[in-house]
């Protein structure tokens, strides 16, 4: 059988560096499988964060040869094994120990984000009627699994540490999908210029890259919501409207 | 000792589907709530739900209706679920399911623009609200969304090692936060446990690490009663290869949509058996089967759809009898319907998209062109804590379950989509009934004996380090030892044999050692996961000894058959007074007129 060896980050957020382990690789094994392995082999506290295994719940998210990956959907046989596989923490949020982050600050975010808010029910059974093709536009943005590799690779988070003004690329989804939610009533323009920083982005569509659940983040959410933001808060007819009727 | 203390008048152990609904339901009635989860909101096991939730709304099938979701629940349940459970489930789960939507959930939608159903074993008409294959995640990410905005505290990555009484009372419970491993004491009013299952004491499991039967054992030991623990469901089918994601869901809305169980022989091995309880259910031809797929009212479902106990026997007799697939499964073909719809590899990837990306990453294969690779896998289990229907409280005051924690609705054997219903039903209940019970109490005294004593066995796996075993290899030991003595076919040979492994396990598992220190140390962890998982699986072979006949997912090869005394009886635990397990047998109460009329009808159509 064949041995790898894997470079795995170990510390915690005072600082640490990079172990290596080897153990065997069978046919069929992703990365959070090796890490499982040397976890029971050889480092048993090593701190690795993970739940389904199925690429479903977004847990075990960290950065793969330097890419932001979910380890359980990471196969082997997709990296080079002839060199060491490196495996650190994601970058955009402070370490608790070893492979483990500290994502709470997403949380907090979207309990800013102003709750779905529905039109008053279209039959008498208190039901709502829309069609499959409207459904569809926002299941996409519904598919998100908050493994949060998007925040990871967003240069306005992780090289700019703007988490203060800057919700980042997972909160722009949400977002989109109350926002184009046929039932949804909210209007959370005003936040997405002023509080959430929209306007910081620029597009690269890293995220896009990134996301396992091949959500189009930028071209679907972002961009749609930077739309929103001018015709709403910067066109010129209706600032001009707007100041007239003030 | 150091630990953090909160206070809540509800707190809710386990942040799934029926946590997050009982949190909701308790925050609604303007209790103070904690809802502690195991790992990150959001991350519960109810996220890989994928096929739907059962709810007779009837917008596909106006013939259906809570009866008949009702009968079919009792009829899966082989007759021993408890009667009123099943009735409070059919009756409130199309308002619970209606609820959702108003939390801004998006199911597929029918031509009209309502709630799409689709079709699943068991369930007599297309009843299973769904958004493609991920309405889980759907299900949990409205509750956590509409949650976040009640005022909930969520404790994340924390988990309960042991429940605090005061008296006969639940007054709180103690734990520890993953990240640091720092202690913390819960003062509650009322408890509500939705901990979720034990797929983790068997070795090929559908299940994470998390459902160690953390809220089974932690009310066992706190003195409640659990019942049905014999009752585990196989999931027909698990991923079988590679070996890596060996027992990972496929779900059985493969099998909804059309998809079909093929032997290496290439013969649909499900036509072979058909039990008489289902005979006139069932299509007689592969043709009959298709047109039922595809929304023909006047057919019958195909033989996949039987109940998942009866499915999973049939795959294990094929491989056992040499007819199996090159990795120890059998074929589940979804491809073949692309000889049959125009554009089917599109209305596959459509219909199941996450089943294709989990096939095509994982195990390399197209499934618009391959058929998969399944077998068995450990799912569920319909046994679990004792409660009263309309309240969902336990033998013990103060303590409620709701969700797969509890047992009752499910009988001898669950249909897929009663789980996510289930959720929804009881964990409102659970919420309402113990925001009820915590205005009406003063707090409880908590025990600071009982506290300073949990937490030093709580310590002890670390103070062991270098003297003891490795948490990992007993906890591997416990599932190999389940998986091939307790699994899908049992006799009382093997079944004792496994008693008798499981207690020289346990006097194993009393040195149990953990490495290295209290931070984010899943040794650890393990270690004290394996405190709940011994007395679960010991529960489960000693019901499984017990129930001398085979019915639902409870298969005696030396017990082949009903036997109608059994079928009036369901095996009640609980731990004695002197800390050994206790097994009784009690007579089921015979179900309501009305509902026993319900039942007799759908017999004779």
């Amino acid at each position: 059988m064949a041995r790898a060896t894997f470079r795995i980050w170990r510390g915690n957020d005072e600082g640490g560096d990079y172990q290596d382990y080897t153990t065997e690789v069978t046919e069929g094994m992703v990365v959070l499988d090796a890490v499982h392995q040397v976890q029971a082999e050889s480092a048993n506290d090593l701190a690795v964060r993970w739940n389904c295994k199925a690429g479903k719940c977004g847990s075990c998210s960290a950065e793969v040869n330097g890419h932001p990956k979910l380890m359980c959907m990471t196969r082997l046989n997709s990296l080079n094994l002839d060199e060491p596989v490196t495996i650190e923490p994601m970058k955009a949020f402070p370490t608790v120990r070893d492979l483990v982050t500290d994502v709470s600050w997403n949380y907090e975010v979207k309990k800013r984000i102003k709750p779905f808010t529905p039109r008053p029910p279209d039959a008498e059974d208190g039901t709502w009627r829309m069609q499959q093709s409207d459904a569809e536009r926002v299941q996409e943005f519904r598919k998100c699994i908050e493994c949060f590799l998007c925040q990871d690779v967003c240069h306005v988070l992780r090289d700019h540490r703007l988490h203060h003004e800057f919700i980042g690329p997972r909160f722009f989804v949400y977002s989109a999908a109350l926002e184009m939610n046929p039932l949804d009533t909210a209007d959370r323009t005003e936040e997405l210029a002023n509080d959430f920083g929209v306007g910081y982005c620029n597009i690269t569509k890293c995220c896009t890259k990134v996301c396992p659940e091949e959500i189009t983040i930028t071209d679907n959410a972002i961009i749609p919501l930077k739309e929103r933001v001018v015709d709403k808060l910067y066109d010129p007819l209706s600032r001009l409207l707007r100041v007239f009727r003030s | 000792m150091d630990y953090q203390t909160f206070e809540h008048d509800v707190l809710v152990i386990g942040a799934g589907g029926a946590g997050l609904r009982a949190a909701v339901e308790a925050s609604a009635a303007g209790v103070s709530v904690g809802l502690v989860c195991k790992s990150l909101l959001g991350k519960a096991h109810t996220v890989m739900a994928e096929g739907g939730m059962a709810a007779a709304l009837g917008n596909v099938d106006d013939r259906d209706s809570w009866q008949t979701h009702f009968a079919d629940t009792m009829r899966g349940g082989q007759y021993l679920n408890n009667w009123r459970m099943a009735e409070l489930h059919a009756k409130e789960a199309p308002d619970r399911v209606r609820e959702l939507e108003a939390w801004g959930a998006v199911f597929d939608r029918t031509r009209d623009g309502r709630i799409l159903q689709r079709n699943f074993g068991g369930h007599k008409y297309p009843r299973l609200a769904h958004v493609g294959d991920r309405t889980g995640l759907e299900m949990i990410r409205t509750l956590q969304d509409h949650g976040v905005h009640q005022g909930i505290d969520v404790h994340m990555e924390c988990t309960v090692v042991e429940l605090l009484k005061d008296g006969e009372r639940v007054v709180g419970a103690f734990g520890y936060d993953r990240e640091r491993g720092r202690f913390r004491l819960f003062k509650a009013k009322a408890v509500v446990l939705a901990s979720g299952g034990i797929g983790r004491a068997f070795k090929v499991t559908s299940n994470s690490w998390e459902y160690t039967g953390d809220g089974q054992a932690l009310a066992y030991r706190a003195g409640a009663e659990l019942i049905d623990m014999e009752f585990i469901q196989f999931h027909p089918t698990g991923m079988v290869w590679p070996p890596s994601v060996k027992g990972i869901l496929v779900t059985e809305g493969v099998r909804g949509e059309g998809g079909v169980l093929r032997n290496s022989e290439g013969r649909r091995f499900m036509f072979d058996d058909i039990p008489d309880l289902y005979k006139h259910q069932t299509a007689d031809s592969e043709e009959e089967g298709w047109i039922y797929t595809q929304g023909d009212k006047n057919a019958r479902r195909p033989p996949e759809l039987l109940t998942r106990d009866h499915v999973a026997r049939c795959i294990v007799r094929e491989i056992k009898e040499g007819r199996g697939s090159p990795h120890g499964g059998v074929f589940l073909d979804i491809a073949w319907i692309k000889s049959r719809l125009p554009n089917g590899a599109e209305h596959i990837r459509k219909k199941l998209p996450s089943m294709y990306h989990q096939f095509k990453q994982l195990a390399g294969i197209d499934i618009t062109e391959t058929p998969m690779e399944v077998g068995p896998t450990t799912h569920y289990v319909m046994g679990g804590v004792r409660v009263d229907a309309d309240s969902q409280m336990s033998t013990v005051p103060g303590l409620f379950a709701a969700g797969e924690v509890a047992g009752g609705l499910n009988g001898a054997n669950r249909l897929g989509g009663n789980s996510l219903s289930d959720l929804l039903v009881f964990g409102k209940r659970a919420g309402e009934y113990a925001a009820a019970f915590a205005r009406d109490q003063q707090a409880g005294v908590v025990d600071e004996g009982q506290v300073e004593a949990v937490a030093r066995t709580a310590l002890e796996p670390l103070d062991r380090q270098g003297s003891g075993e490795a948490s990992y290899q007993l906890q591997y030991e416990l599932q190999d030892l389940m998986q091939s003595q307790v699994g899908i076919v049992r006799n009382d040979a093997e079944l004792r044999q496994a008693l008798d492994s499981l207690q020289r396990l346990q006097e194993r598992v009393k040195r149990v050692e953990a490495q290295g220190n209290r931070e984010y140390n899943s040794g650890w962890h393990t270690a004290l996961d394996l405190r709940n998982l011994m007395p679960v699986a010991e529960a489960v072979t000693r019901s499984a000894i017990e129930r001398q006949e085979s019915r639902g997912a409870h298969f005696r090869e030396d017990h082949l058959g009903k036997d109608e005394e059994w079928g009036k009886t369901t095996l009640v635990i609980r731990q004695g007074a002197d800390g050994a397990m206790e097994l009784r047998r009690e007579t089921i109460p015979p179900p309501r007129e009305d509902l026993q009329r319900i039942i007799e009808e759908s017999q004779k159509s």
